[in-house]
C-alpha cells in the first residue's frame, strides 16, 4: 500500500507526524485512546466511538485482518480516524475477509502510524481527552462530538423486531438505540428476549404494543444532549416498566431519575477496568469499557450496584425497589472480557418481578456463565 | 482456623532441564509475601546458589533434599503451620502429593496452602482430569490412560497413527512425543514407563496453534486471567522448547475471549487459590469462520494444566509487570485480589488484567551440541536449557533482540552463521531437510535462510504450521536485511530514513558497520549525531493508562520519548548473567542480587540489565531499576550514555559481562574494581603466563599454537596427555583432553573451526593431581576475604561438572600455604579490587600450579558464601568503595559438598560421562557434620537413592584393584552385585565374591547388562570407564557406540542412578558404609552457620 505522510494535530496545539494508511483524507473530532489488545474491529465498530479519533495503545494494529460485516458491532466503522503504531497489513487469518488498511479505505476512513503512541497517551492521560486531527494534505476545522446530537447520526431510523429461533414463550424487550453494539441484541435473543429496536427519539408513551422491559443502550457523546431519551426514560420510569441502561443508556437512566453526570478527565476505554459489585459480597467484575462521562450524583430511590475498583467512580446504579437498574461497562462485551453477561439474564428474571416489590438487589453470576 | 505463623515451602532443587531457575524466582516472591504479613518462611532447597535460600529472605532454611523422608522430618522438627507446594515445580508439587496420600500433613496439622491438594491430584492424573473436563463441557484430545505397553498399542491403534504420547507425573514433558507407528510406540513405552506408571496415548493434534493462559482465583471466586501468550512454533514443540510471544498476536476477540473464558471455567472448577496455567490447542482453520458466539464454537482442546507456578508463569510475571508467585502467595494465605496493590503502578490493585503496550517474545536456549552424541530434534519434551525474553514495539524489534541475548554468537534473526557447514556452505534443500522439516535449534534461522533465498511463506507454512503471521513477520526481518546489503558506498551515504528502519527493526550498529565496511563506534557516533536513539519505556502493566511508579524498563526505537528521567551518579548498572546455559547458571543470579542488595549500604541505586525471565535478579523489587535488555556493547552503552552512572560492575554476572569489559572499558565506561586492563592481562594467556613466570608460580607447560603442527610438536615434547582449550573459555566449550597425536590433530580441526581468531592453547595434563580452587576478594591488591573448596574428583573433570568440598580437607598445610602465597602475589600483581578465582593443581609432593584465574566472580561464589557465613559478593561491593574489612575466620568443623545435577535422561543419545567439558545443568549444596554425611545428602539431593537390593558394578581394568576394598564394602553390607564379565572374574579370583555375572550387549545370552537396568532389577549403577577405553575408543568428534556407552545411557533412559567417576563411587560407598538414612543429621543451615558475618 503507498503510504503518505500524515500529522496529529492537537487541540493544545502539538503535532505529530506519522504515515497515513487506508484512506487518505482528513478528519477532526476528539481524540481517546484504548488500552484493550485484542478487538480492533469490535471497537471500530462500535457507535459509542462516533466522533472519535481512536488511538490504540496496543502496538501491532491489524493482525488478523478484518472480519465479516456480520461480525462487527455496527453496519460501519464509527471511529472517524486511528492512531496506531504501527499498521499491520494482514489478510490471512482464516475470519479475514480483508486487510484492516482495505477496509479503512472501503469506508474513506483515515489511519495514521504515530510510532510513540505511548506518549499520546500520557498526554491524554495528564491533559484529558481533548479535540484533534488527522491531517493529509488539507486541514479542516476541529470537530467536538460532545456538543452536538450524535446519538441521532448511529441510532436507528426505523422500528425493527429480532425473534430468538426455537423459543415459543419470550420476554418482549424494547430495546432504546442510541447508537447500540449488536451484540446487546445478539445477548439479549439468546437469552431468549424477543427485541425491538427503537430510535433514540421514539416515543414509548405513544406506543401500543405490549413489552416486558426497556433497554438502554450505549451510544456517543453527552448524555445530556439526548434529552428525548432522557423523557422517555423518566416516563417509563414513572410506569414502573423495568429498565436496563448500558452505558450511555446508565447515564440517561440516571439522569431521568433525578442523577447527575460529568465528563472524565479521558474516561475509561478498555477491557480491564475492575468492577466492584456492592451486594455484601467480596466480589469484583472484569468489564469491558467505553466512555468518557459518567455517574456523579446518583438518583433517589437508587443506590451504588457497581464501582470501579481503580478510581471509585460509579459503574452501575440500581433501585432498591424496581426493577430499574444500570452498567457504565459493557455486559455484551465485544471486544473484551464477558464476565458479565448474567446482567442481561439478571434483567430479565427481574422483568419478571414487576409485581414484587420486595425486590432487592444482588447478583447472581453462577446461574449465568457457561 | 488456627492462624498461620510459620509456613514450610518446597523447593524444586537442582536447576536440570525442564525445571530451572524460575522456581528460584517463584519461591523469592512467595517467601516475600510471606514476610509483609509476618509469617515464618522455613525453605527446604538442597540448591545452594539459589537466592531464596540466602538469609535475607528466608527465615530459615535447610539444605536437604526434596523428598517426603527429609520433609516429614523437617516437619516433625520445625512444626509448621502450613505449607507451600506449588512453588517448587514438579518436584515440590510431587513430594506434597505424597505426604499428603501418607496422612502426614494431617497427622502433623500442617495445611496445605492455597489450591485445594484434591484438585492439584486431579490435575495430574491425566485420565481422570479428561473426565473432569468432559463434565464442565470442555474440550480435550481423544485420549486414553495406559499402564502397560499393550495397552498403550492398543490405544494408539484406535486413535490411529500418528498419536501424541504423554507421560503423566512428568516434568517438562519427559517421555512424550509424537509417535508415528507401532515400533516407536513400542520404543517410547518401555522408555516412558520408566519415569511413569501411567502415560497417555492421545489424538495429535496437527499444526494447531498452542495458546496458554495464566489465571489466578482468591477465595472469593474472584478470578482473571493474567496473561495470554501464543507459541510461535504449532502443537507438537513443547511450550518449553518453542519461541512464545505474549500476549497472543493471531487471535481475534472472540478466541482470545472464548480461551479466556474457558480457563477461567477450569479454574473454578477445580477451585484454584493462587495461580493456575492452561494449555491449549486451537485449531487455525476450523470449519465455522464466524467470529460470533452465535454460531458453533470455535475448535479447542485443553491439553495441559498446571496448578501451580510454572515456567509459563514466570515468563507471563516478567511480560507483563504482574508478580504471580507473590500474588499467588498472598491468595494462598486468604487475602483477597483486590486487597493486593499493584505492586508496578502502586495506585491500583490486583484484580485487574494488564493491558501491554509492547511485544514479548520469549526464546529457549539450548546447549544440545554440548553433549556428544545427543539428539539435535526437539519436540514435546524438553531439551533447553535456559531463556531469554525480548522486548519490543514490534515483534522483529522484539525477536531480534531475543536472538542476540541467547549469545549463541548470532546478532540477528536472518543471520545464516549457525547454517553453515563445514565448507561454509548453504545448501538450501539440505537446511530444509535438516531444520524446517524437521524441528531443530536452527528452525528459526533456517526459515529466515529460505525466505531469503525466495521460498514462499505459503510453501514454510504447510511446511511447518507455523502461523503466516509470524512468517510475514520474518519476511519484513529478511527483506531489511536485503535492503541493507544492497547498501553501497560510505556510511553517510545510508539515509536517516533507512537508519531509523534499520534500527527499528533491529538491524545492530556492527550489521551495518559491516555493510560500510567502519566500526561500530562509527556507527553509533553516526546515529547519535542523527538523533536515531532509543526510547525507553516502563512497563507498568495498564499501558500508560495510569501513572505507574514502576522501574521496570526497555528500550525501543518506536519511541520519541523517555518515561524516566536518569539516575546520574546515584545509579550504578550491574550487568547480570544473561540466559541460564551450561556453566552460566542462578549462582551468578545470587550474586547480582547479592550485589543489588549491598549497593544501598553505600546510598546508590543498582540498575540492573538482564535478559533472563527466570531470574531473581530481574524480579520487580530486587534493584531500584531494571532493564530487561540485552547484554551486549551497543545496548549497554545506550543505557549507559542515557543513565550517566556513577559505574558499571562487570564482575559478579560471570562471563557475559566480563567479556564485554575490555570494549566498555575502551570507551571509557567507569567499571568498579579491577581495571579492564589486568582483566585482559589475565585473560590474555601469553600474558598471564609471563606474569605468573615473573612471580615465580608454577604452572603446567603450555603453548599458544596458531598452527596443528606447533600444537603436536609441542605435546610430543612434554608429552601426552595434553588439554587442549581456546583462548576464552566458557564452560569448556571446545576443550578437550587429548591422549595421541592423531587425536590431537582431529580435534584441533573442529577446534579451530571455533576459533578463527585465537590461537588455540595446548597444555600439558597432570594425571592424578587434585583440582583446588581459591576464591577471593581483594582490594587494592590486598585479599580481604578468601576460601579453599577441593574438587573431589581429580584433574580432568570440569570444575562445573566436579563433586565440591568445602572446606577443602584433603590439602597438606604446605600446599595450602603455596596455594595462598600465590594468589597474594597475584593479586598484587594485577591490583585485584573486587572477586577473582584460581584454580590450582596439586600433587602428592605438594607441588601447586595455576590452572587458570578469573578476575570475577566464579561459579562457587554462593556455595563458599553460604558454607562460611561470609557473603562474598557483599565484600564485593564494599571493596569498591574502599570499605572491604579484612575477614579471617577459622576453617570449619562441618563439610558442605556441591553435588552437580545432570540431565542426561533429556538428551537422547548423549553419553552420561564427566569430561573436561561441562556437562552439568544444575547443583546443590549440602551441609553435614562430615564429608560423608554432606555428600550422602547432596547425592541424594540430586536423585541418588540409597541401593536397596542390588548395584551394578562395571569397573575398568585400570581401576579394579583401586576399587577392590569399595566392593568388598557393597558385598558387606549386603547388597545383590550384579557384575560385567571382567569385574565378575577380578571379583572372583581376588576377594572370593560370588557375583552374578551378565553379559554385555554383544556377548548375547538371556539378560545382558542392559536389560537389568532396563527392567530395574538394579537400583543403581557404578560404571568407571577403563582408560584404556579412553585411549583407543570414543572421542568427542567420532560416534562410536561401546558397550560402556550402551550401560550409561540405559541408567539415564531409565532414571537409575548411575556414577561414573572412581573418586566420587569410593566416597559413595563409603557413605553409605557410615550412613543409614536415620543416623543422617538433619539440621538447618543456621545449625551450622548461625549468622551471616559481614
Amino acid at each position: 500500500m503507498k503510504s503518505k505522510q500524515a500529522r496529529l494535530v492537537m487541540q493544545d496545539g502539538s503535532s505529530f507526524v506519522g504515515m497515513n494508511f487506508g484512506h487518505h483524507s482528513s478528519v477532526a473530532g476528539e481524540v481517546v485512546f484504548t488500552t484493550g489488545m485484542v478487538g480492533y474491529p469490535e471497537s471500530m465498530t462500535d457507535p459509542s466511538y462516533r466522533g472519535q479519533i481512536l488511538i490504540f495503545t496496543y502496538p501491532l494494529i491489524g493482525n488478523y485482518g478484518v472480519p465479516e460485516n456480520q461480525s462487527w458491532e455496527s453496519r460501519q466503522i464509527n471511529v472517524a480516524g486511528i492512531v496506531v503504531s504501527t499498521y499491520i497489513d494482514d489478510n490471512s487469518h482464516p475470519s479475514s475477509t480483508r486487510t484492516l488498511g482495505e477496509w479503512l479505505k472501503s469506508e474513506k476512513k483515515p489511519g495514521i502510524e504515530i510510532k510513540d503512541t505511548r506518549l499520546l497517551t500520557q498526554k491524554l492521560r495528564e491533559k484529558g481527552a481533548m479535540l484533534g486531527k488527522i491531517i493529509i494534505d488539507k486541514d479542516i476545522p476541529w470537530y467536538d462530538p460532545n456538543v452536538i446530537n450524535i446519538v441521532d447520526e448511529v441510532s436507528t431510523k426505523s422500528v425493527y423486531t429480532v425473534t430468538p429461533e426455537n423459543t415459543k414463550k419470550t420476554k418482549k424487550i424494547v430495546l432504546i438505540d442510541c447508537g447500540q453494539k449488536r451484540n446487546i441484541v445478539r445477548s439479549l435473543v439468546r437469552h431468549g428476549a424477543t427485541v425491538t429496536v427503537v430510535p433514540w427519539d421514539f416515543d414509548l408513551t405513544k406506543y401500543n404494543k405490549t413489552y416486558d422491559g426497556v433497554v438502554v443502550s450505549n451510544g456517543p457523546g453527552d448524555p445530556k444532549i439526548v434529552k428525548s431519551t432522557i423523557a422517555t426514560v423518566a416516563a417509563l420510569l414513572k410506569k414502573n416498566t423495568p429498565v436496563l441502561g448500558i452505558c450511555l443508556g446508565h447515564q440517561i437512566l440516571a439522569l431521568a431519575a433525578g442523577g447527575d453526570t460529568y465528563k472524565l478527565k479521558y474516561g475509561h476505554r478498555s477491557q480491564n477496568q475492575p468492577c466492584k459489585i456492592h451486594d455484601g459480597s467480596e466480589k469484583y467484575f472484569l468489564t469491558t469499557q467505553n466512555h468518557g462521562f459518567a455517574v456523579g450524583k446518583i438518583p433517589k430511590g437508587f443506590q451504588e450496584w457497581f464501582s470501579n475498583g481503580n478510581d471509585g467512580t460509579n459503574e452501575g446504579i440500581i433501585h432498591a425497589r424496581w426493577p430499574f437498574m444500570s452498567v457504565q461497562f459493557h455486559p455484551e462485551a465485544f471486544p473484551g472480557p464477558n464476565d458479565t453477561r448474567w446482567i442481561f439474564d439478571y434483567f430479565l428474571k427481574k422483568t419478571g418481578l414487576l409485581r414484587h416489590p420486595e425486590f432487592i438487589s444482588g447478583s447472581d453470576p453462577e446461574t449465568s456463565s457457561g | 482456623m488456627k492462624k498461620i505463623k510459620k509456613v514450610l515451602i518446597l523447593g524444586s532443587g537442582a536447576l536440570k532441564i525442564g525445571q530451572a531457575g524460575e522456581f528460584d524466582y517463584s519461591g523469592s516472591q512467595a517467601i516475600k509475601a510471606l514476610k509483609e504479613e509476618g509469617i515464618k518462611s522455613v525453605v527446604i532447597n538442597p540448591n545452594i546458589a539459589t537466592v531464596q535460600t540466602s538469609q535475607f529472605l528466608a527465615d530459615r532454611v535447610y539444605f536437604h533434599p526434596v523428598t517426603p523422608y527429609f520433609v516429614e522430618k523437617i516437619i516433625l522438627k520445625e512444626k509448621p503451620d502450613g505449607i507451600f507446594l506449588s512453588f517448587g515445580g514438579q518436584t515440590a508439587l510431587n513430594c506434597g502429593v505424597e505426604l499428603y496420600k501418607s496422612g502426614v500433613l494431617k497427622k502433623n496439622n500442617v495445611r496445605v496452602l492455597g489450591s485445594p491438594i484434591e484438585s492439584i491430584i486431579l490435575t495430574e492424573d491425566r485420565d481422570e482430569f479428561a473426565k473432569h473436563l468432559k463434565k464442565i463441557r470442555q474440550m480435550t484430545p481423544i485420549s486414553f490412560a495406559v499402564t502397560t505397553e499393550k495397552s498403550a498399542l492398543d490405544a494408539a491403534e484406535k486413535i490411529g497413527y500418528p498419536v501424541m504420547m504423554r507421560s503423566a507425573f512428568a516434568l517438562g514433558g519427559q517421555g512424550s512425543g509424537v509417535v508415528r507407528n507401532k515400533e516407536e510406540m513400542t520404543l517410547h513405552a518401555k522408555e516412558a514407563f520408566a519415569f511413569s506408571p501411567q502415560i497417555l496415548v492421545e489424538q495429535y493434534l496437527h499444526h494447531y496453534k498452542e495458546v496458554e493462559y495464566e489465571v489466578v482465583r482468591d477465595r472469593d471466586d474472584n478470578c482473571v486471567t493474567v496473561c495470554n501468550m501464543e507459541n510461535f512454533d504449532p502443537l507438537g514443540i513443547h511450550t518449553g522448547e518453542s519461541i512464545v510471544v505474549a500476549p497472543s498476536q493471531t487471535l481475534t476477540n472472540f478466541e482470545y475471549h472464548t480461551l479466556r473464558r474457558a480457563s477461567i471455567d477450569i479454574v473454578r472448577s477445580l477451585g484454584i487459590i493462587g495461580e493456575c496455567n492452561i494449555q491449549f490447542a486451537l485449531n487455525p482453520n476450523p470449519k465455522n469462520k464466524l467470529n460470533s458466539e452465535d454460531t458453533a464454537p470455535i475448535e479447542y482442546a485443553v491439553i495441559e494444566v498446571n496448578a501451580r507456578l510454572s515456567r509459563s508463569s514466570a515468563l507471563a510475571s516478567k511480560a507483563t509487570g504482574y508478580p504471580l508467585a507473590y500474588v499467588a502467595a498472598k491468595l494462598a494465605l486468604g487475602k483477597r485480589l483486590w486487597e493486593i496493590k499493584n505492586q508496578v503502578t502502586q495506585v491500583t490493585q490486583s484484580f485487574f488484567e494488564p493491558a501491554l503496550d509492547y511485544v514479548v517474545v520469549k526464546f529457549p536456549r539450548w546447549d544440545i551440541e554440548k553433549f556428544k552424541g545427543a539428539d539435535e530434534r526437539i519436540g514435546s519434551s524438553m531439551k533447553s536449557v535456559g531463556e531469554v525474553m525480548g522486548i519490543g514495539r514490534t515483534f522483529p524489534e522484539a525477536l531480534q533482540k531475543a536472538v542476540r541475548m541467547l549469545e549463541i554468537g548470532v546478532t540477528s534473526a536472518s543471520s545464516t552463521k549457525l547454517l553453515e557447514d563445514d565448507k561454509n556452505d548453504t545448501d538450501l534443500n539440505k537446511i530444509i531437510a535438516d531444520h524446517i522439516r524437521r524441528p531443530t535449534p536452527k528452525r528459526l534461522f533456517a526459515i529466515c535462510y529460505a525466505l531469503y533465498r525466495n521460498i514462499s511463506i505459503e510453501e514454510l507454512h504447510k511446511m511447518t504450521g507455523i502461523t503466516k503471521w509470524f512468517l510475514q513477520e520474518l519476511q519484513k526481518i529478511v527483506d531489511v536485511y536485503k535492503h541493507l546489503h544492497n547498501q553501497k558506498g560510505s556510511l553517510t551515504s545510508l539515509t536517516t530514513e533507512d537508519l531509523i528502519w534499520f534500527k527499528r527493526m533491529g538491524v545492530t550498529d556492527s550489521e551495518i558497520a559491516k555493510q560500510f565496511k567502519t566500526k561500530e563506534i562509527t556507527v553509533r557516533a553516526y546515529r547519535k549525531k542523527k538523533n536515531v536513539t532509543p526510547a525507553i519505556f516502563q512497563i507498568d502493566t495498564l499501558a500508560a493508562e495510569f501513572p505507574a511508579k514502576t522501574n521496570y524498563l526497555y528500550t525501543t526505537y518506536h519511541g520519541s520519548h523517555h518515561d524516566v528521567k536518569p539516575l546520574h551518579k546515584k545509579g550504578v548498572i550491574i550487568l547480570g548473567s544473561g540466559p541460564y546455559r551450561i556453566g552460566s547458571s542462578v549462582e551468578f543470579d545470587w550474586s547480582c542480587v547479592s550485589t543489588a542488595m549491598r549497593l544501598s549500604k553505600y546510598k546508590k541505586a543498582s540498575i540492573i540489565i538482564n535478559c533472563n525471565p527466570e531470574t531473581v535478579s530481574t524480579d520487580y523489587d530486587m534493584s531500584a531499576r531494571l532493564y530487561f535488555e540485552e547484554l551486549n556493547l551497543e545496548r549497554v552503552m545506550d543505557i549507559y550514555e542515557f543513565e550517566k552512572s556513577f559505574g558499571l560492575v562487570v564482575s559478579v554476572g560471570g562471563q557475559t559481562p566480563n567479556n564485554l569489559a575490555h570494549e566498555l572499558h575502551k570507551y571509557k565506561l567507569p567499571l568498579l574494581g579491577t581495571s579492564a586492563v589486568n582483566i585482559d592481562r589475565a585473560e590474555d594467556r601469553n600474558i598471564f603466563s609471563e606474569v605468573l613466570d615473573k612471580l615465580g608460580i608454577r604452572q603446567p607447560r603450555w603453548v599458544s599454537a596458531t598452527t596443528e603442527k606447533q600444537a603436536i610438536d609441542f605435546s610430543k615434547t612434554v608429552g601426552f596427555p595434553v588439554l587442549v582449550r581456546p583462548s576464552y573459555v566458557l564452560s569448556g566449550s571446545a576443550m578437550n583432553i587429548c591422549e595421541t597425536s592423531e587425536e590431537l590433530s582431529a580435534f584441533l580441526q573442529k577446534a579451530s573451526k571455533v576459533n578463527t581468531n585465537h590461537p588455540v592453547t595446548v597444555s600439558k595434563f597432570w594425571e592424578n593431581a587434585s583440582e583446588i580452587e581459591l576464591d577471593a576478594v581483594a582490594q587494592n591488591g590486598q585479599i580481604v576475604l578468601y576460601a579453599l573448596s577441593e574438587h573431589l574428583e581429580q584433574a580432568g573433570v570440569h570444575s562445573g561438572d566436579a563433586t565440591i568440598i568445602f572446606p577443602a580437607q584433603r590439602v597438606y598445610l604446605a600446599t595450602a600455604q603455596k596455594i595462598i602465597d600465590a594468589a597474594k602475589k597475584l593479586a598484587k600483581e594485577y591490583a585485584i579490587t573486587g572477586p577473582f578465582n584460581i584454580q590450582f593443581l596439586a600433587r602428592e609432593d605438594t607441588t601447586v600450579s595455576v590452572i587458570e584465574m578469573n578476575l570475577r566472580a566464579s561459579r562457587t561464589f554462593p556455595l563458599i558464601s553460604k558454607g562460611s557465613g561470609y557473603n562474598f559478593a557483599f565484600t564485593v561491593v564494599d571493596s569498591f568503595f574502599g570499605k572491604a574489612i579484612k575477614h579471617k575466620y577459622e576453617y570449619p568443623s562441618y563439610s558442605v559438598i556441591k553435588a552437580p545435577q545432570f540431565s542426561f535422561s533429556r538428551l537422547t543419545g548423549a553419553d552420561p560421562i564427566l569430561r573436561v567439558e561441562m556437562a552439568s545443568t544444575g547443583e546443590v549444596g549440602c551441609f553435614g557434620p562430615d564429608v560423608k554425611a554432606a555428600f550422602l545428602t547432596s547425592m541424594l539431593a540430586v536423585g541418588h537413592v540409597i541401593p536397596k537390593k542390588a548395584v551394578l558394578l562395571s569397573v575398568g581394568n585400570a581401576y579394579k584393584e583401586d576399587f577392590a576394598s569399595y566392593m568388598q564394602i557393597l558385598h558387606n553390607l549386603g547388597y545383590t552385585l550384579y557384575t560385567t564379565e571382567g569385574t565378575s572374574s577380578f571379583l572372583k579370583h581376588r576377594l572370593n565374591i560370588q557375583t552374578k555375572s551378565v553379559p554385555k550387549g554383544y556377548q548375547g545370552g538371556a539378560q545382558t547388562v542392559v536389560d537389568l537396568i532396563q527392567n530395574g532389577i538394579v537400583d543403581c549403577v557404578i560404571n568407571i570407564r577403563d582408560k584404556k577405553a579412553l585411549k583407543n575408543g570414543e572421542r568427542i568428534y567420532k560416534k562410536e557406540i561401546t558397550d560402556g556407552f550402551k550401560i550409561r545411557r540405559a541408567s539415564a533412559d531409565h532414571n537409575i542412578p548411575l556414577i561414573t567417576n572412581i573418586h566420587a563411587a569410593k566416597l559413595f560407598v563409603s557413605s553409605l558404609k557410615y550412613n543409614n538414612l536415620n543416623k543422617l543429621p538433619i539440621e538447618p543451615w543456621d545449625h551450622y552457620v548461625p549468622v551471616v558475618k559481614n
